[in-house]
């Protein structure tokens, strides 16, 4: 029977809240840990997260009757206990497929984290994971190239790649910049990288420290006889300019770009990705700005989403964190969001922080890049956590070599080489990493010395945001 | 302070991918790495090039790769063959990896007179 208009407000449990719904196989399903204003029910405030990110709005309109607003609402399905946590719980919310544009992250994320995250009866909420139906993923162009096709692109097996991060940071020279990437590549590396603040300042435009840095790649190949790139970073500020960046690149024959996916925005992002992809492009993805969303335990978006987003946009490296180096990092959320980044499946483990399970099908994975105060004495554990499928990324650990970033990088390639050497060996990494190292610098006066200059440097802070367990 | 060591004209400073920047691994260390190979149900290819054409994605096949073998000395011994065959060429050892359609691992073992 049709239903009758009836104006004025209703208790958004009554239209959003399903505890007996069973979620299909093509929703959309989202974990929000809510942090409600005091006194307000749970289900009710689950239920407004579920209508303010979906089809509702704070009071009934006439053009409700319209349409078929059971088809298309999100649904409140279940609320949970957050672990060690009183002060929150998790709201579960289930999308129908139908709510959003196809191959769009920027649909999806314009809806679960628009308005609702300012909605008034919450003190705070908090984006913890989505699942993506395999349904929406298939809709999604994804990563250009995918970890195997950059292996046989860069002829690199059976190891990690390692890349060094230029600095100083801001201020250098295209020629003087050149250099630097020249001594990095020749002493071994595979990449090196522009930090993310060069863009096209006015002490270095973009296109002279293109040309300079295809000029220290193109001596470094020759002269090691090894496949070498850097990540030009085409992040600008237009996507016309981006594209003509990156377009440039091609030409001069550089195997990858890169581009800075949440300060350059995610509609840039997919297009430069598909662009990398009809291109025979790799693309490196840098993420300023994700701690100022995934940092906080109740507020914002974590980063095991933001590691969704990407790969549904498309990148083929990803930062990751080191778990080890300067920046934040919990090791298991981190072993979590790294198979979220290679794997074709992931099954749900709360001990990671997963929620749901995830199937990727044939979308192809992401390299993660361990990348941030990292050194030579961390190359073992780096090795044990990442495994071969990743980037390695040592800044100041190349560049701050004594003898210069060609020792530097030798340095950080002896010691990755012994690692996987010592690693198929049988032997256990991160408990004989220091024999293990001080045998291979015997042969190494450039890993000796790295040993000897870094020893003492450690980054021993506890992590902000941990897996929420019953711990506090 | 020490010189880095490496330039166009010098052709030692050539390098192999992986393993290139270590010590030639001895005979034993050798066998080590190919039983890795094994116990990652990888299947070993040997493949040689002249070496001034080291730089591109084909190398000759030796024979097609050893499908489903698990024999170290057998993989050692088809090295050898290739070696004996192709002395002034570079030979590598691959472990392909059917389903990452990839190899997981590839090493260089003989070098020929680098260029």
């Amino acid at each position: 029977m049709a239903k009758v208009y009836d104006a004025g407000v209703k208790d958004y449990r009554d239209t959003y809240w399903m505890p007996d719904y069973t979620p299909l196989e093509t929703d959309l399903l989202a974990c929000f840990k809510i942090t409600p204003q005091e006194g307000v029910p749970r289900e009710e405030i689950a239920a407004a997260v579920a209508a303010e990110s979906s089809t509702g709005t704070w009071t009934t309109v006439w053009t409700d009757l319209l349409t078929d607003l059971d088809h298309y609402k999100g649904r409140a399905y279940a609320i949970e206990d957050v672990p060690g946590d009183d002060t929150c719980f998790y709201g579960f919310v289930a999308y129908p497929i139908d709510l959003f544009e196809e191959g769009s992250v920027v649909n999806v994320m314009t809806s679960l984290v628009g308005n609702v995250f300012g909605f008034k009866a919450l003190r705070a909420l908090r984006l913890e994971d989505i699942r993506f139906p395999i349904a929406y993923v298939m809709t999604c162009n994804g990563p250009p190239q995918g970890i195997q096709m950059e292996r046989d692109i860069l002829n690199k097996y059976g190891r990690p790649l390692l890349g060094c991060t230029i600095k100083p940071k801001l201020g250098l020279s295209a020629k003087n910049y050149g250099r630097a990437c020249y001594e990095g590549l020749r002493g071994g590396l595979d990449f090196t990288k522009d930090d993310e603040n060069i863009n096209s300042q006015p002490f270095m435009r973009w296109r002279a420290r293109f040309d300079f840095v295809q000029e220290a790649i193109d001596k470094a190949e020759a002269e090691t006889g090894e496949r070498k790139g850097h990540y030009l970073n085409v992040t600008a500020p237009t996507s016309d300019q981006m594209m003509q960046r990156a377009e440039y690149a091609k030409e001069i024959g550089s195997p990858i770009i890169m581009h800075d996916y949440i300060t350059g925005g995610w509609t840039a992002n997919t297009q430069l990705a598909q662009w990398c992809q009809d291109n025979g492009m790799l693309l490196h993805i840098h993420r300023a700005m994700h701690a100022v969303l995934d940092r906080n335990p109740h507020h914002g978006i974590h980063f095991r989403v933001l590691t969704k987003i990407l790969r549904l946009s498309g990148g083929d490296h990803l930062h990751s964190g080191t778990v080890v180096g300067k920046l934040e990092g919990d090791r298991e959320a981190t072993l979590g969001w790294i198979d979220i980044m290679r794997d074709s499946f992931i099954k749900e483990d709360r001990s990671r922080g997963i929620f749901f399970d995830q199937d990727w099908g044939s979308m192809p994975g992401v390299i993660p890049v361990a990348s941030g105060g990292i050194h030579v004495w961390h190359m073992p554990a780096l090795v044990n956590i990442f495994g071969d499928d990743s980037c390695l990324q040592f800044g100041g650990g190349t560049l701050g070599h004594p003898w210069g970033n060609a020792a530097g990088a030798a340095a950080n390639r002896v010691a990755v080489e012994a690692c996987v050497e010592a690693r198929n060996s049988g032997r256990e990494l991160e408990k004989e990493g220091k024999d293990i190292l001080t045998t291979a610098a015997k042969h190494s006066p450039e890993l000796a010395i790295a040993m000897e200059t870094w020893k003492e440097i450690k980054f021993e802070f506890d992590t902000v945001d941990k897996i929420d367990a019953a711990h506090k | 302070m020490n010189d880095y060591q490496s330039s166009l004209g010098n052709a030692e400073s050539r390098k192999f991918e992986t393993f290139s920047y270590l010590p030639t691994l001895t005979a034993d260390q050798m066998r080590v790495q190919i039983q890795y190979i094994v116990d990652k149900g990888w299947n070993p290819s040997v493949e040689h090039t002249e070496p001034q054409h080291a730089a591109g994605s084909y190398w000759y096949m030796w024979k097609l790769p050893m499908f489903g073998e698990t024999d170290v000395d057998a993989i050692l011994q088809e090295i050898e063959n290739c070696h004996a065959a192709h002395p002034d060429n570079h030979v590598r050892l691959l472990g392909l990896d059917n389903f990452a359609q990839c190899a997981g691992t590839s090493m260089v073992i003989y070098r020929g007179q680098t260029v």
